[in-house]
Parts: structure tokens; C-alpha cells; sequence
């Protein structure tokens, strides 16, 4: 037990460096998933053909990529292009245009679940579009939206380990660390277990809470 | 689409014309991403015949069949091993007795937070510290079974239980043992309406199988990380990346067409008067396979 504790005081500036990057991945990706996957949701809503058409081709494309090769290609590939894309930018990038596929998703069945009375009342009503999706269509769709939104940043925070096998000094990359310092790492991958619960936990509880309290009978 | 959506009506004339504006727009917008995407590609020299003619040696296609297989063999194995340890632990979880039902819960639970490459470790720096031999593929292996076994348990679970009370109690009533119930009751409802949800599961568990990449099981990222560093080719990772990226999407879309296909064929109702338990995705995991 004493070697247990040691393993984490002994190593604790690695450990720090590594979640601190994690969460730094986590909130960046998770602003800029958002942002990209909500303007992706919106054109596959919309009544223009050609942007229907490049939301669904981007989603079914980046959908059935594992994330490794969306990293391996901005790592490896895109410098042969003479762009130059450091590797924390890259991993950004990678979890950005990956996890916003699914973000897409859940914005466009969550606008699905509205049902077309509700709005067909609203423009019945003499209600503009603006008033329409602001005060009918959104507040019903978010709450369906919440759950399974939460469910896609939990798995996002999770696939921030990609980012080790990419030179990323984060959570992931610290038995790579601990090999060359012999440490045991049956601890050391403990340790990092019992970082990501303490990061989970927190969200787990919120989307539960959340869904209990959006929960609506349909 | 000629139907209305629920955010807008049938488009009227002038909504049919800044429609077709806005069109016309974006394509040209798409067009020219492309359009520099591939300038770029052609700019750098990613068109070149250097590049691309090593896919014409036998030597190299076998290389890369290689490693396509090596991919399908721990998807294979791992499948297996996940379908049989989520159906284990579903069946605990849905016991009567608290003894099979809380340590399930815990196993399914931590293995579900803990990240899948996390758990890929465990098998593969372990046994290499003290010097046991384990095979990369068995490591890979043993992650992609316990994260993905563990979710496909809660999808097994919630589709159990989404079957209607009516079922059991009904079939309780008749004298069916709790056995009976779920294996000719609730089982064969369920299945029909959680299929999809599985093959989405193992959808992912196919794409995941990309992370022997780090642990340097040589799968077909690997291989095709060998094939792009070659320099006498002038390091051709452009081109490598895009066919090992074609086989990928191919590999899934096919199976994801099959999960949208079992989605519609199971949506349809059946030639009876009871209600048809509709398909859905299952669990907060099947819900955003991810």
C-alpha cells in the first residue's frame, strides 16, 4: 500500500502535467465539437440541398474513421502538405473534427424529436422563423438533446488518450514516461484509472441529474 | 425533400429562390475547399507517380492485405469475446440475488469508465515490466473485450428490460420459471430490438481496433505507417493514409448499412395484432456509439 502511495507522490509533477493536459484537450475539443458540430447539425436541417448533402457525407466519413487514423493523418500526413500543425494543435484539431460527427448527430435527432405539429401550430400563430425555432422548436429539442450530448463528451474526454501514441504528454502518455523510470505500472495505470473516475464521476452525476430533470412524457 | 420539416414549411416561390441562392453559394464554397484541398495535394507533389507506384507491387498489396487481416482477426476475436462476456454479465446483472447482481454492476460500470486505451495498457505494459510474454494481439485483445463486453451488457440489459411487463407477468403467471421467461419470452423480443444497437457496438469495436497502432500490433494503421515513411517512395503518407482511410469507411459503412438495414427490417410491423417492441438504441452507450 505504502508503494502504492509512493508511486503517485514520487511521480505527482507527471501525473499533474499529464490531467492538466487532459482537461485542457477535454475543454478545448469540447468548445470547438460543439461550435463545428452544431453548424453541421444545422445543415443537415436545412432546406438547402448541397449543405444537407456535405453534412451527411462528412458525418458517414468521419463516423466510420477510427479517431487513430484522424490523428495519424494530421501527425504524419498533413505536414507532406507544408502545413505545419504542431502536435497539441493536431490533437485538437483530431478530437474537433472527429467528436463533432457525433455532436452533428445528436443536434439533428434532437430537432427530429420535435414534432411538426408543434411548429406547423407556431406558423399557424403568424410566428417567424426566428420565433419559431427560439421559443418552440429549441427548448423542446435541448432537453432531448442533453443526455445523449453528455454521453458524447464522456467519450471524448475517454479518447483524449489517443493524443500519447501522438506525442502528446497527457494523461495517456505517462506509463511511456514510468517504463523508463521503472516504476511499477500496475500502480502507475491505477492511478490513472482513479484520475479519470475523478473526472467521470462528476459528469455521470450531472447528465443523470439532468435527464431526470428534462425528463418529459412524450 | 418535398415534405415539410418541422422547422420550415414547403418552401413558396421567393423561399424556393434564396434557397437556390444560398445553394448555389455553398456549393461554389465546397468546391473551392476541395478545389484547394487538391491544389495543395497537387502543389506538393502528392500526385506524382513516385508516390503511388509502390501499390502495384504484389509485395506491397500484401503487405497491406496483411495488415487488413491482422485488424479483422482481433475485431473477430474480440467480438466473440465481448457478445460472451456482455451476455454474462447481463444475465448477472438481471439476477434476483444481490450476490451476482452488485459485483456485475461494479465490473460493468468501472470497465465502461475507465478509457478503452487505459484498459489496452493494463494488458500490454504489465506483463512486459516483469518480463511475461504476452501477445500485442492479446492485449489489444483483452481491452477491446472487457470496455466493449461491457457495454454491450447494458445494451443487452436495457433491452431486456424495455420489453413490456405485460410479458413476464403473463408468462410468469402460466408457472414459467424466471429461466423460461427470459429465454422464450423476453430474449426473443429483445433481440429483434437491440440488433441494431449490437452491430453499432461492434462498429466501434472494428474502429477501435486502430489503437494497436500505439501498443505497435502490426494492424493496418501500422502497416500503413511502415508503408508511408518509406523515403526512396519519397515518403508517400499522403496517398498511404488516404487507401488505408478508404478500407476503413468501406469496412464500417458496410457494417453500419448493415445496422441501418436491421433497423428498418426490424421497424417493420409484423403480421400480428400485439404492439411490436420498436427498435431503438439501448444504454446511454448504444444511444452515442462513440
Amino acid at each position: 500500500m505504502a508503494e502504492f502511495l509512493r508511486v503517485l507522490t514520487d511521480n505527482w509533477s507527471l501525473y499533474s502535467q499529464g490531467f492538466t493536459n487532459t482537461v485542457k484537450l477535454f475543454l478545448v475539443a469540447a468548445v470547438g465539437s460543439l461550435v463545428l458540430g452544431t453548424l453541421l447539425g444545422a445543415m443537415r436541417v436545412s432546406p438547402v440541398p448541397a449543405l444537407r448533402a456535405f453534412g451527411a457525407t462528412y458525418v458517414n466519413v468521419l463516423r466510420n474513421t477510427p479517431l487513430t487514423l484522424v490523428f495519424a493523418f494530421l501527425v504524419f500526413a498533413v505536414p507532406k502538405l507544408d502545413v505545419n500543425i504542431d502536435y497539441l494543435p493536431a490533437a485538437f484539431l483530431a478530437l474537433t473534427l472527429y467528436t463533432s460527427a457525433f455532436v452533428c448527430e445528436v443536434v439533428r435527432s434532437g430537432i427530429n424529436t420535435v414534432a411538426t405539429g408543434q411548429a406547423e401550430a407556431a406558423r399557424a400563430l403568424g410566428m417567424t422563423f426566428l420565433q419559431v425555432l427560439g421559443s418552440i422548436v429549441l427548448p423542446q429539442a435541448l432537453r432531448s438533446m442533453v443526455p445523449p450530448m453528455m454521453s458524447v463528451f464522456i467519450a471524448m474526454l475517454k479518447n483524449t488518450t489517443i493524443a500519447a501514441g501522438f506525442s502528446v504528454l497527457e494523461a495517456g502518455a505517462i506509463p511511456a514516461y514510468m517504463s523508463e523510470r521503472g516504476e511499477p505500472q500496475f500502480a502507475v495505470l491505477l492511478w490513472i484509472t482513479i484520475g479519470f473516475l475523478i473526472l467521470i464521476l462528476p459528469l455521470v452525476v450531472l447528465q443523470r441529474f439532468l435527464e431526470r430533470k428534462l425528463a418529459v412524457a412524450r | 425533400m418535398t415534405q415539410a420539416t418541422v422547422l420550415y414549411d414547403l418552401p413558396g416561390p421567393r423561399a424556393r429562390r434564396r434557397n437556390a441562392i444560398i445553394g448555389v453559394v455553398s456549393i461554389a464554397a465546397i468546391v473551392g475547399l476541395i478545389g484547394w484541398a487538391v491544389y495543395r495535394f497537387w502543389q506538393t507533389g502528392q500526385f506524382e507517380a513516385r508516390k503511388w507506384e509502390q501499390f502495384q507491387y504484389a509485395a506491397v498489396q500484401r503487405e497491406l492485405l496483411a495488415g487488413y487481416l491482422a485488424t479483422l482477426k482481433a475485431a473477430g476475436i474480440a467480438t466473440v469475446l465481448a457478445l460472451l462476456f456482455g451476455a454474462l454479465f447481463a444475465a448477472a446483472r438481471l439476477s434476483d440475488r444481490w450476490i451476482l447482481r452488485a459485483p456485475a454492476t461494479f465490473v460493468v460500470e468501472l470497465f465502461r469508465a475507465i478509457p478503452l486505451l487505459i484498459l489496452i495498457f493494463f494488458g500490454y505494459y504489465v506483463p512486459l515490466q516483469y518480463g511475461w510474454s504476452i501477445d500485442k494481439l492479446w492485449a489489444l485483445v483483452i481491452g477491446l473485450t472487457l470496455y466493449n463486453g461491457s457495454v454491450l451488457a447494458e445494451i443487452f440489459r436495457a433491452g431486456i428490460n424495455a420489453v413490456p411487463r405485460g410479458q413476464s407477468e403473463g408468462a410468469y403467471a402460466i408457472g414459467m420459471r424466471k429461466n423460461q421467461v427470459i429465454r422464450l419470452i423476453l430474449l426473443p423480443q429483445a433481440v429483434r430490438a437491440m440488433l441494431p444497437a449490437i452491430v453499432s457496438q461492434l462498429v466501434v469495436l472494428l474502429k477501435d481496433t486502430a489503437l494497436g497502432f500505439i501498443i505497435t500490433y502490426p494492424e493496418l494503421l501500422f502497416v500503413g505507417k511502415q508503408i508511408g515513411g518509406r523515403l526512396a517512395f519519397g515518403l508517400p503518407y499522403v496517398p498511404t493514409y488516404l487507401i488505408v482511410a478508404v478500407i476503413y469507411i468501406a469496412t464500417c459503412g458496410l457494417l453500419s448499412v448493415l445496422a441501418w438495414w436491421l433497423q428498418k427490417r426490424m421497424g417493420r410491423a409484423r403480421k400480428t395484432s400485439a404492439a411490436v417492441l420498436p427498435t431503438k438504441d439501448f444504454g446511454d452507450a448504444g444511444r452515442t456509439a462513440i
